[in-house]
């Protein structure tokens, strides 16, 4: 397998003396296919977590015939142990609304929505000034599209894709059934491209480097770069943008404090790699995929409490609208309350892996289908911090 | 404290965000921004103007941990308690402002001025403890800080 050391690269937060709206005006001579395609050829997948294939998403969203379609930008960043979008807002505003533009451009959209987590609304002065600036510049090209920033009001479910869209809509945060897909009938039912703040980004930075440019890093399955949120027990807390595709070995001799004993990959919901797995294991989507978070955690601490703190998150986040997801974080957790306090055997936690699998498998949108991610991952790996 | 009333605030973020029921959480998020909670009479009356039942608007506002709906203080103070900021030692700030503030968790000080609350990861893992004061973010806290930043609302009032 192709394996890559750990590289700092600054593709997001570089090129800042680059005229982007020059870029656009550039991109937006080209055929809207053959701009898909160098994204489709580019390897791009999605930065917000689940990697869904840029490039086809757009694809589908142009076939489809429709009055009416949107581009809607989730700025939800809710995971714990993120927070490089608010950074991207922050600091290259216009890199978001280029890669926004360029998809209108190419399915055929007049209107887009940029969904900003309320956490997060002290961004939205600043930002809603860049949005209007940026649209009346597009006036003047004669290019109509219309942005709307719309701040969310706590909701870690409405990062999911579904719900985010019954947000918009004025509804509850409730994610709906798949199929149909958004790019069939997304947002207000119509045919909807739905993208991360970083892969905007990234797809202005390809129109503007070229494609070759973007697949020079990351490997077969994971090509480019990505910005990593760093935390926990670690010397340097921050924002890094790296090549994808390196051991997690690499990233704890860099990031680690020299006692890590294990990393959570890709927040809450993802993946506990523990001490003995860092030589074996990849962060990108051949190994563990994320969407930034990157948690480390020392010997002085106890997984118990870091398990415990994520299903309470769970517990409290869930949209409560399917019973898997509702019941099942509840059930984790007071099952493993009770097995520390030995109330319940060792062997409950076979059952509560069981359960664990079921919401895998049963629950409706991503937030209950994570629950055996972290469960698993620590439960497995850290069993005695459960059981004495 | 109450500037504006409801069908002000309607109408100033409907001619924003539109007439339709898309301007629904906009409305309400303002609402409890100028009054910091949404009582039975807002409710009804947001319900009237998008020709919706109360229960369906109350079902819409009760979902989203922003849209409080019962009274809050006029600071409402949100401190992460999520693993990186737990990390961090967001217990201590916690208790550091439940002694000064005299209350607890849920409550609001008898003045009126503040209510503590938790809330999950406000994405400054890098920098906790991290806590919101209504819309404004404070990072890197320590007891000491945090006491001193309720401070300077006090001398604000």
């Amino acid at each position: 397998m192709e394996i890559k050391k750990l590289t700092k690269v600054n593709l997001i937060f570089g090129y800042t003396d680059v005229d982007y709206f020059k870029v656009l005006e550039d991109v937006i001579k080209k055929d809207p296919n053959s701009i898909i395609n160098e994204i489709i050829d580019s390897g791009l997948k999605g930065r917000g977590g689940a990697g869904f294939p840029t490039g086809l998403k757009w694809k589908f969203a142009k076939e489809q015939v429709s009055d009416k379609k949107y581009v809607v930008c989730n700025a939800d960043e809710g995971e714990p142990g993120t927070f490089k979008d608010r950074e991207i807002i922050e600091k290259v505003p216009e890199k978001i609304l280029v890669g926004m533009a360029i998809c209108a451009y190419c399915i055929g959209a007049d209107e887009g929505y940029i969904y900003l987590r309320g956490e997060y609304e002290y961004l939205a002065p600043q930002f809603e000034k860049k949005i209007e600036e940026f649209v009346n510049k597009l006036k003047t090209i004669n290019f109509n599209f219309k942005i709307t920033l719309y701040i969310g009001c706590g909701a870690y479910v409405c990062g999911e894709e579904t719900a985010l869209f019954e947000s918009i809509e004025g509804r509850r945060g409730e994610a709906r059934n798949k199929p149909p897909f958004p790019t069939v009938a997304g947002l207000f039912n119509k045919p909807t491209v739905i993208n991360n703040v970083e892969t905007f980004v990234y797809t202005t930075m390809i129109c503007k480097l070229g494609v070759n440019e973007f697949k020079k890093y990351g490997t077969q399955d994971s090509r480019g770069s990505k910005v990593f949120s760093v935390s926990g027990d670690t010397l340097k807390p921050g924002i890094y943008e790296l090549e994808l595709g390196m051991k997690v070995k690499d990233f704890v001799e860099e990031f680690g404090d020299g006692d890590t004993k294990a990393v959570q990959i890709g927040g809450a919901s993802g993946i506990c790699i523990p001490r003995k797995d860092f030589d074996n294991v990849i962060i990108g989507f051949e190994g563990v995929p994320t969407g930034g978070s990157i948690m480390l955690f020392n010997s002085k601490r106890s997984m118990f409490n870091v398990l415990h703190n994520f299903l309470e998150f769970f517990c409290e986040e869930s949209c409560g609208q399917c019973t898997p997801c509702r019941v099942g974080y509840q059930q984790l957790l007071k099952g493993i309350e009770a097995v520390k306090k030995g109330e319940k055997p060792a062997s409950y936690l076979n059952e509560l892996k069981k359960l664990a699998l079921t919401m895998k498998i049963a629950s409706k949108c991503g937030l209950g289908q994570s629950a055996a991610n972290p469960f698993l991952s620590i439960v497995d790996n850290f069993i005695e911090e459960f059981i004495y | 404290m109450n500037n504006l009333n409801i069908t002000q605030i309607i109408e100033k973020v409907t001619t924003k965000y539109g007439k339709e029921r898309k301007a629904l959480i906009p409305v309400l998020h303002a609402i409890v921004k100028e009054k910091r909670y949404l009582n039975d009479e807002d409710i009804i009356e947001v319900a009237k103007y998008f020709n919706l039942s109360s229960a369906e608007v109350y079902g819409v506002a009760s979902f989203y941990s922003f849209l409080d709906l019962e009274p809050r203080g006029k600071y409402v103070i949100r401190v992460c308690k999520t693993i990186s900021c737990k990390l961090n030692d967001s217990d201590n700030i916690i208790k550091a402002i439940k002694n000064f503030l005299n209350i607890e968790l849920g409550q609001t000080t008898n003045d009126g001025l503040f209510t503590l609350l938790t809330t999950n990861c406000l994405g400054w893992c890098h920098k906790g403890p991290a806590m919101l004061i209504n819309e404004n973010v404070y990072t890197e806290l320590t007891p000491n800080k945090a006491i001193e930043i309720l401070k300077e609302y006090i001398n604000k009032k």
